[in-house]
């Protein structure tokens, strides 16, 4: 439902107070909008922000940073056929909204004329945050004192669970941000979201031997989060891996199969496949999947999603930095290429349908189009089908990062790696980095267990670092090159 | 007056009204445009106008809090002053950070012009030139998908409650061009460069150019590389990649936390080739931001890493100097724990080489030109590393692209198998620095063993 609200009878003069963003920022929006139209601009997007962030860490038993920032800021962005520009700015006074748009209407070769201005009208405030309660979530999170105690227990438990322990790290963040977002299209939503993340880091030493791992729990709903993180489990499930690795032989480069655990294994998808969906890559032309909408590009084994809706993952959203709700996107089904994601800019340039996905790390950056919680879905077979397939390759139990480059070619490092032989996980490896082609390396991945897991992650692309989640259940790989020594 | 004395005045009465005695802050006023272009049209233009302080409050017992903003604005500032003194209960007992004792010591004066903005109607002019030279290059090249020009205006200060107070104005440009190609039949590649310069008049559009253009088209033809042990030339930028890499040889920091190779014992120690030298100089004069001074007022200053494969420093901030017994280096990152950061390598030869070598006449090595993915691909506590690169296989002068292959090995083990380290420096974004020759290196490529 969209209702008409009265026109002000005179274009309102200050901003509201930055305390809260909401409706009452709506005749001033609305004004802006109106000029930017009028200017001749296509489209005109204004982007709202608060945030509060606080990052505590422990290390060695003690609290040796409590970081909290504060931020506010706007960014507004002008479109004009299929060019935009976007202009960010830290005064949200009106005076420095109205700036910051005549820049943008310059930038574009338009300005303000003195005509009459008709103001845009905004949809009713969709205000996700009210409905859902979330304006009192921060009121329920851990406080400094207790983020500090919480950690201090976790980092003991690292101490008293590992051997050889040279140095151990906890840490937790909360970035609590809320966001208004209004258009000249009507768009007018606010949301608040509640990003929260905890993990340890151990780096375990014997002679030169030397074995770094970390492991990071993340989440978007729970205000208990903190409360309720299992440390105990964390720090018994790192001291093993920690163990295992610290002896482990560095990896002969070559090409193997592999089996890849669920949950960061998810990270391959992500990279290799999930990023080439993005429209910001078919306007880059740097996907090869551009123009194979419905075409086989994955092998038959493979079905693949890209969400905002599932509870409490790391990249939940309600809705995108462009106020559209966030969508449920199958990208692929039984390796037929069903979806890219789009943003805004992204829709309007390739023509594929907006799918709640424009997002941006914070008001300094435009929106692009972004993965939210991608995964890979079950199949239909078990653990132990997938190991049986396999002679001589390896089980890459804990992925690290990687990255996809503008040619499709894809790699990532292997934190935790042990070597398959006849079907049996033995002895531990280290050092292997996998390295293919997206488009080769989709059509590899023939078995699927049922096992899905999710896990929490950071994306770095065009729009800045956002939380992501990555996920997929047990897979096989046929054959990856994999550098080693 | 401007914008930094209004932002001090403001400080200093609002820690008035707190009851704040001993605080500290620095900050950065940023103005900065940039512009994308697609084929001859404008893709996207950004600007940006944004400010950002980072505050600390010290209490009655001398912890500290920290408090970052941008709101800087009387509410605003006062407010992170607030948080940070309430912060300040959960301080750190012990080694918690104090005034730099240098932050009131003269800074050496930095001689670095401030261009003016242009508009962005010409940045889109010089962009859309650019790209359409490099589409004229060569006809496989299909486009230039990553491209940009920014310019940016950074005022940068720090000032403390004992009277410390810096402020300086820095101005730079940029330029990025990266091709993809495509031919039938073979892979896609892509290749590129960028420059740096004070402002758009100052920067070498047409180096940047011609050099994109020609490693485009120096890796059209392509080959796998066998698998093996390679004598290994590193660029410039690809052997200051590494180095930065593994900074936590020579990051204080690091060292105190236990997060390093190196212990507080390894000054003097032997840990590279004695052909090998590396400073870290803010004030180098091909450095375009030249930073005076550090996040804790501190002023920068050339300091030795390595001197002939020897650790002769490492780098400090106030804190770490003070642990250590050295004296700050000026390479604070300011937080409620401090970090510590390089501003510019320079990369010399060491001892004078028993034999010199040139890609001319060498019989046969593997030229590391770019390495990527370093995020992922190196392990910096354990000292290895397995990593992507562009590059080519040199035999006596003639090169070929090598096709996807990787780089691995052990930081500390490459160190010490350095062969030559050549005498002439080139500038790159993390420093000046020649290209380093390595025995003995793993390559992974596609053509198997």
């Amino acid at each position: 439902m969209v209702l008409l609200i009265a026109a002000p009878a005179a274009p309102p003069q200050e901003a509201p107070q930055v305390h809260r963003l909401d409706y009452a920022w709506a005749p001033l929006l609305a004004h802006l909008l109106g000029l930017g139209r009028s200017a001749g601009a296509d489209l005109v997007e204004f982007f709202l922000e608060r945030d509060q962030y606080v990052s505590c860490l422990v290390e060695e038993d003690k609290v040796t940073s409590i970081a909290p920032s504060l931020s506010v800021g706007a960014g507004v962005r002008v479109f004009k056929g299929l060019a935009d520009c976007y202009v960010s700015t830290n005064d949200l006074s009106a005076v420095g909204l109205r700036s910051a748009l005549e820049k943008g209407l310059e930038i574009l070769g338009l300005s303000l004329g003195s005509s009459l201005v008709p103001e845009v009208n905004l949809e009713l405030l969709r205000d996700y945050a009210a409905a859902q309660g979330k304006d009192l979530w921060l009121d329920r999170c851990s406080p400094i004192g207790e983020m500090g105690d919480i950690l201090r227990q976790a980092n003991h438990e690292l101490a008293r669970q590992g051997s050889h322990v040279q140095a151990r790290r906890c840490v937790y963040f909360r970035d609590w941000q809320e966001v208004l977002v209004a258009a000249s299209d009507g768009t007018f939503a606010r949301d608040i979201r509640l990003t929260q993340s905890a993990g340890c880091h151990l780096l375990c030493a014997d002679g030169l031997h030397r074995a770094s791992l970390g492991q990071r729990l993340g989440d978007t709903s729970n205000p208990e989060f903190l409360r309720a993180w299992d440390f105990t489990t964390t720090a018994a499930d790192l001291a093993e891996a920690a163990g295992k690795m610290l002896y482990a032989d560095y990896v002969e480069s070559g090409a193997y199969p592999l089996v890849m655990a669920n949950q960061f294994g998810g990270v391959i998808f992500h990279e290799a496949c999930g990023h080439l969906l993005e429209t910001t890559q078919i306007e880059r032309q740097t996907t090869p999947f551009a123009g194979k909408k419905g075409e086989q590009i994955a092998h038959p084994s493979l079905t693949a999603w890209d969400e905002g809706r599932s509870l409490q993952a790391f990249g939940t959203i309600d809705m995108d930095d462009e106020g559209m709700p966030a969508q449920q996107t199958l990208l692929i089904e039984n390796g037929i290429l069903k979806n890219f994601l789009a943003d805004r800019a992204g829709s309007l340039r390739t023509g594929h349908p907006r799918t709640g996905s424009g997002r941006r790390q914070s008001y300094a950056y435009a929106p692009a189009s972004r993965m939210r919680n991608t995964y890979i879905a079950p199949g239909p077979y078990s653990l132990e089908d997938l190991f049986a397939s396999v002679d001589r390759g390896i089980y890459c139990k804990k992925m690290g990062g990687g990255s996809v480059g503008p040619t499709g070619q894809f790699n990532f490092a292997v934190d935790e790696a042990y070597w398959i032989e006849n079907g049996k996980v033995t002895k531990p490896l280290k050092g292997a980095t996998l390295i293919g082609e997206a488009t080769e390396i989709m059509n590899r991945i023939s078995l699927c267990s049922q096992d899905l897991g999710l896990a929490a992650g950071f994306c770095g692309s065009v729009s800045g670092s956002i939380y992501v989640t990555v996920g997929q259940p047990h897979i096989k790989v046929d054959s990856i090159t994999v550098g080693g020594r | 007056m401007n914008s930094i004395d209004t932002l001090v005045d403001r400080a200093h009465q609002s820690a008035a009204r707190l009851g704040i005695k001993k605080y500290d802050i620095y900050g950065a006023l940023v103005e900065d445009t940039s512009v994308q272009v697609d084929r001859g049209n404008p893709k996207q233009v950004k600007a940006s106008q944004r400010s950002g302080v980072t505050v600390r409050v010290w209490n009655q017992a001398n912890r500290v809090g920290i408090t970052s903003t941008t709101a800087i604005d009387d509410l605003g500032l006062e407010l992170a002053l607030q948080m940070a003194q309430e912060a300040s209960a959960f301080g750190p007992e012990e080694y918690g950070p104090d005034f730099s004792p240098a932050a009131q010591e003269p800074v050496t004066p930095v001689e670095r012009p401030l261009a003016a903005p242009v508009p962005v109607t010409q940045l889109l002019r010089e962009l859309v030139a650019a790209e359409q030279s490099l589409l004229a290059a060569h006809p496989a090249i299909q486009g230039v998908p990553y491209n940009g020009i920014a310019q940016q205006k950074v005022d940068k200060f720090y000032l403390n409650s004992q009277g410390a107070r810096r402020q300086e104005s820095r101005t730079s440009a940029s330029i990025y061009l990266y091709t993809k190609t495509e031919i039938p039949g073979k892979k896609p590649r892509s290749a590129g460069a960028m420059r740096l310069g004070l402002g758009l008049e100052d920067l070498d559009i047409q180096g940047c150019l011609q050099e994109a253009a020609e490693k485009t088209i120096s890796h059209l033809d392509y080959a796998p590389v066998t698998s093996g042990q390679y004598r290994v030339v590193f660029s410039p930028e690809a052997f200051l990649s590494l180095w930065a890499a593994f900074g936590n040889l020579y990051n204080a920091q690091s060292i105190l936390d236990r997060q390093s190779l190196s212990t507080p014992e390894s000054l003097g120690t032997t840990v590279a080739s004695p052909l090998l030298s590396v400073w870290d100089n803010a004030l180098h004069p091909s450095n375009i931001g030249a930073p005076s001074f550090d996040g804790e007022g501190t002023p920068t200053q050339p300091v030795q890493i390595l001197e002939q494969g020897v650790l002769k420093s490492f780098l400090h901030s106030a804190g770490t100097a003070k642990r250590l017994g050295a004296s700050p280096t000026g390479h604070a990152v300011i937080g409620a724990k401090v970090s510590v950061s390089p501003h510019f390598f320079h990369v010399l030869p060491g001892q004078p080489p028993d034999q010199t070598h040139h890609l001319e006449t060498d019989e046969q090595v593997v030229f590391v030109d770019d390495l990527q993915a370093l995020h992922a691909g190196v392990q910096a506590l354990q000292g290895s590393f397995s990593l992507p690169f562009d590059g080519w296989l040199v035999r006596r002068g003639e090169r070929v692209s090598i096709e996807a292959a990787t780089i691995a090995g052990d930081i500390r083990k490459l160190l010490n198998s350095i062969i030559y380290v050549e005498p002439n420096p080139e500038l790159t974004r993390r420093g000046f620095c020649p290209r380093v020759w390595v025995e003995g290196v793993a390559v992974t490529g596609e053509a198997g063993a």
